[in-house]
């Protein structure tokens, strides 16, 4: 085949569609169309991944037996441990902690600073990462984070947002922990030194994002999880708390009943440790690397559900898995960014979804499940996509509107890492729109807890985009980063009283491995599946046909 | 006959070489590229990330985030006929024929350990705990090498003035690769000089945020409490009822 020519990044023939998006813009430019009312809302939603038939089943086994999920993650609940029990010594800990954090994002970076706050040895805490501490979802976040602090806007307001936004199946206690304490920690990051985005008077910026009835969103650029993560790593490191990276937990010990420690893998050497742990936080983040449904995602390489499957099989209860978060704009091109996620806050700054015929079809800050099936219709059942050289559609963000409503230079200035995306593949998003479609983003579901974070399991307590709870069916933008920092310091403050009032290590047993093991069986599941996965496999399939393993 | 797939069949489909990885038939157009001194023929659209993926190596190390925030796969490379050597990260580089490329799967950085609630807000800090930045010959290697873009020189002498404000705008970006720091001649780790510089502007140089302080006064005085026990205790009708009635403040 002929070399493609392309123009300004894309290829020659996009140009004509280009030019309609360019036409109509300033026709555009004081039109929003309509939001959608609750019947709209539910026919838009029959193609979205999550309410079009398929792509779910039934867990068959363990304490949320009958409970609806994404077949991937059902697929690796019923999955045998990737370790036997008699392979591993259990006879002596390599590490022996008061408090034991899986997975440094937000959540157990957190946690681990709050438990040390309230008075845990730093030696006494080790946080176990499976990539390098900061590897994470954490650090991706671009949107912003959710505080109700203007005078305009209340606690009332951000609870009943969260509620609407969450289809009502949110957990209250939760939430209501969630919406209190966002203050306090907007407050600690000020401390610690966050930079946020400010107007001239001083005051935060804070703008609306899909689902608010209030401007809310705090933000530092668009790089808001770069910047409140890596000062409160500074923070940990300051603080010297143990940390160890490149080995992740591949199984939880139990001494029966409550958690006691866990089994580290070294991806590196592939030996194993034993730790054994007072008190577990378990803060994986979620599992975009499953590829629900075959989708692309926003998240990084680790997120593999690991926490969900582990904290599961030890008797952890689930909730809300049966909804998975699609993102709305999802880049669609280049095909070497596929997934990439484009922030809301590009639309809540102005920028429009647009079909290939130059028509603003959606209103463009509806919840996200709405949003997101607003554009695949538009794509697969409209048929008004623009489809790309590798054979994906896509419609148009129009992100030049960005800067017709604001100015001149505003997208540098305010989205550079979106700039800088788009730049590395020759596209100007001031001057060209970029094509998007959904791309798997979050896990709205996962671990049941209190308002502490604390499991229906002694000794295990999570964080982070594992809980389930928070959001309900559907997390609103802005309200997971808060989740990360509210949970992580309430699980750092509530491991460490129970700490404090004196418990003893309990013994270190992989007990409850044939246990699940027999669950697998007597339920009939064939399979030779095991979990976690730890890491996504992405090798060439050439590559792999003709892999041997022979030392 | 071929069944017909629905749309979240076709959308999987369309997907399948980002989520599954390669399939050498899918590909048309082909590069070469050398990984560490072996040749590889790779996807011609793919980035030095997929494309060593695709070779056959599945990474523990080197990579993080995959989409440009986290640093992990940072990576060096010379082009053919070019003199230069490159810096630049994995996930967001796409192959050139001809590339020959190693990743760099950790910077030595050692760094200070400070409270910055016990310093002062003062060019003397970056002195005290990073005194070679004073070393800095103005080269200009770490500002080439930055896969940001960024005025990392320029950055390093706003501290050296003591402009917290201007090294914390010009080092926003940065996503701590370590790439600057493994070139610069003065061995500066100038990442961490960042690090600190903004935290300082970040506490002590921006403003004092008077209306959080004031919803904190509020939520200690429990003005919230009535409000939020009415909410936890409402059925799902009435909350129904509640969010539909929400107004949604002005532009
Ligand atoms: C691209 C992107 C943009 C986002 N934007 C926003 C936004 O604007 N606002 C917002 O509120 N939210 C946003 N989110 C969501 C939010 O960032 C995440 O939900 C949140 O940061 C999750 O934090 P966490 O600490 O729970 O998990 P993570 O940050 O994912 O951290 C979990 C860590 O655990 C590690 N881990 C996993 N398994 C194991 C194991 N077996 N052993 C040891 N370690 C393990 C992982 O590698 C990772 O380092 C965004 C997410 C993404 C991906
Ligand atoms: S300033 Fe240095 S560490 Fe930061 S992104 Fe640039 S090269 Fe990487
Ligand atoms: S590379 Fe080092 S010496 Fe050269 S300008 Fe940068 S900081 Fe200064």
């Amino acid at each position: 085949m002929a070399e493609i020519k392309y123009i300004g990044g894309y290829p020659e023939h996009f140009r004509k569609y280009i030019d309609i998006v360019s036409r109509t813009r300033m026709k555009r430019k004081d039109y929003t169309p309509p939001a959608m009312n609750k019947e709209e809302q539910q026919e838009a939603l029959k193609n979205h991944p999550d309410y079009a038939p398929g792509g779910k089943r039934k867990i068959s086994i363990g304490q949320n037996k009958g409970d609806i999920a994404p077949i991937e993650v059902a697929d690796l609940l019923e999955a045998y441990p990737v370790i036997t029990p008699d392979e591993i010594d259990l006879k002596k800990a390599d590490y022996s902690v008061d408090l034991m954090v899986i997975g440094g994002g937000l959540a157990g970076t957190t946690a681990c600073i709050w438990a040390n706050k309230k008075g845990i040895d730093k030696n006494k805490i080790l946080l176990v990462n499976k990539l390098r501490h900061g590897d994470a979802n954490s650090i991706m976040a671009e949107g912003g984070t959710q505080v109700a602090d203007r005078k305009e806007d209340s606690l009332r307001a951000h609870y009943l947002d969260i509620m609407g936004g969450g289809h009502f199946a949110n957990k209250p206690d939760v939430v209501r922990a969630l919406v209190s304490d966002a203050p306090l920690i907007m407050e600690w990051l000020h401390e610690l030194g966050v930079i946020f985005d400010r107007e001239e008077n001083g005051d935060f910026a804070e703008k609306f994002a899909g689902g608010l009835s209030r401007k809310r969103l705090h933000y530092c650029r668009d790089y808001t999880g770069l910047e409140e993560f890596r000062v409160i790593r500074d923070d940990f490191r300051n603080r010297q708390i143990s940390y160890i990276e490149h080995s992740p937990v591949i199984e939880l010990l139990t001494d029966g009943e409550k958690v006691t420690g866990a089994v580290l893998y070294n991806l590196e050497t592939g030996e194993y440790s034993i730790v054994e742990a007072k008190t577990t936080i378990m803060a994986t983040g979620g599992f975009g690397r499953l590829h629900i449904r075959g989708f692309p995602t926003t998240n990084h390489y680790g997120a593999t559900a690991d926490g969900i499957i582990l904290s599961y099989r030890v008797g952890a209860k689930l909730r809300d898995t049966d909804t998975v978060q699609y993102h709305p704009t999802g880049a669609a091109y280049p095909v070497q960014i596929v997934g990439y996620l484009l922030t809301e806050k590009l639309r809540s700054a102005g920028a429009q979804p647009v079909n290939k015929d130059g028509e603003a079809f959606v209103y463009p800050l509806e919840p996200r499940d709405v949003e997101a099936s607003a554009i695949i219709r538009e794509c697969y059942v409209e048929n008004k996509s623009i489809t790309t050289p590798t054979g994906l559609r896509g419609v148009w963000l129009d992100t030049p509107m960005i800067e017709v409503k604001n100015g001149e230079g505003y997208i540098k200035k305010n989205f550079p890492g979106m700039n800088r995306l788009y730049e590395r593949n020759n596209i100007d998003m001031a001057k060209d729109p970029v094509l998007i479609f959904p791309t798997l983003h979050y896990q709205n579901g996962g671990v049941e807890t209190d308002p502490w974070g604390h499991t229906n399991i002694d000794g295990l307590w999570v964080a982070g985009e594992i809980m389930g709870g928070v959001h309900g069916k559907n997390r609103l933008m802005g309200n997971s980063t808060l989740d990360t920092m509210v949970f992580g310091r309430r699980t750092g403050i509530s491991t460490a009283e129970y700490i404090k009032s004196g418990k003893k290590q309990g013994k270190l047993t992989l007990e409850h491995l044939p246990k699940y093991i027999k669950m697998i069986k007597e339920a009939g599941i064939k399979t030779n599946r095991k979990a976690p996965i730890l890491l996504p496999e992405y090798r060439g399939k050439a590559a792999l046909a003709r892999m041997i393993d022979i030392f | 006959m071929k069944k017909e797939l629905n749309i979240m069949e076709r959308i999987a489909e369309a997907s399948k070489a980002i989520t599954t990885g390669v399939d050498k038939k899918d590909v048309e157009h082909w590069v070469e590229v050398h990984i560490m001194g072996k040749a590889y023929k790779v996807p011609a659209d793919l980035t030095i990330l997929t494309a060593i993926e695709y070779a056959g190596y599945r990474f523990v190390r080197s990579c993080g985030c995959r989409q440009g925030h986290c640093g992990a796969c940072a990576t060096i490379y010379r082009i053919k006929g070019d003199y230069k050597l490159q810096c630049n990260l994995a996930c967001q580089t796409r192959v050139e024929d001809g590339m020959e490329l190693v990743q760099i799967p950790f910077t030595p950085a050692p760094r200070a350990f400070y409270d910055i609630l016990k310093e002062d807000y003062v060019v003397n800090v970056f002195f005290k705990f990073y005194p070679e930045v004073a070393r800095c010959v103005s080269c200009n290697t770490c500002t080439k090498a930055c896969p940001q873009d960024l005025e990392v020189m320029d950055y390093i002498q706003a501290a050296i003035r003591g402009d917290f404000e201007s090294m914390a705008d010009k080092s926003f970006d940065c996503i701590q690769c370590g790439m600057c720091a493994i070139r610069c001649p003065a061995e500066i780790i100038q990442y961490h000089v960042a690090q600190l510089g903004r935290r300082m502007y970040g506490h002590y140089g921006e403003f004092e945020p008077e209306h959080l302080k004031k919803r904190i006064e509020e939520i200690n005085e429990g003005k919230f409490e009535k409000d939020l026990d009415e909410l936890t205790s409402l059925s799902r009708k009435e909350l129904e009822k509640l969010y539909a009635e929400r107004i949604r403040e002005k532009e």
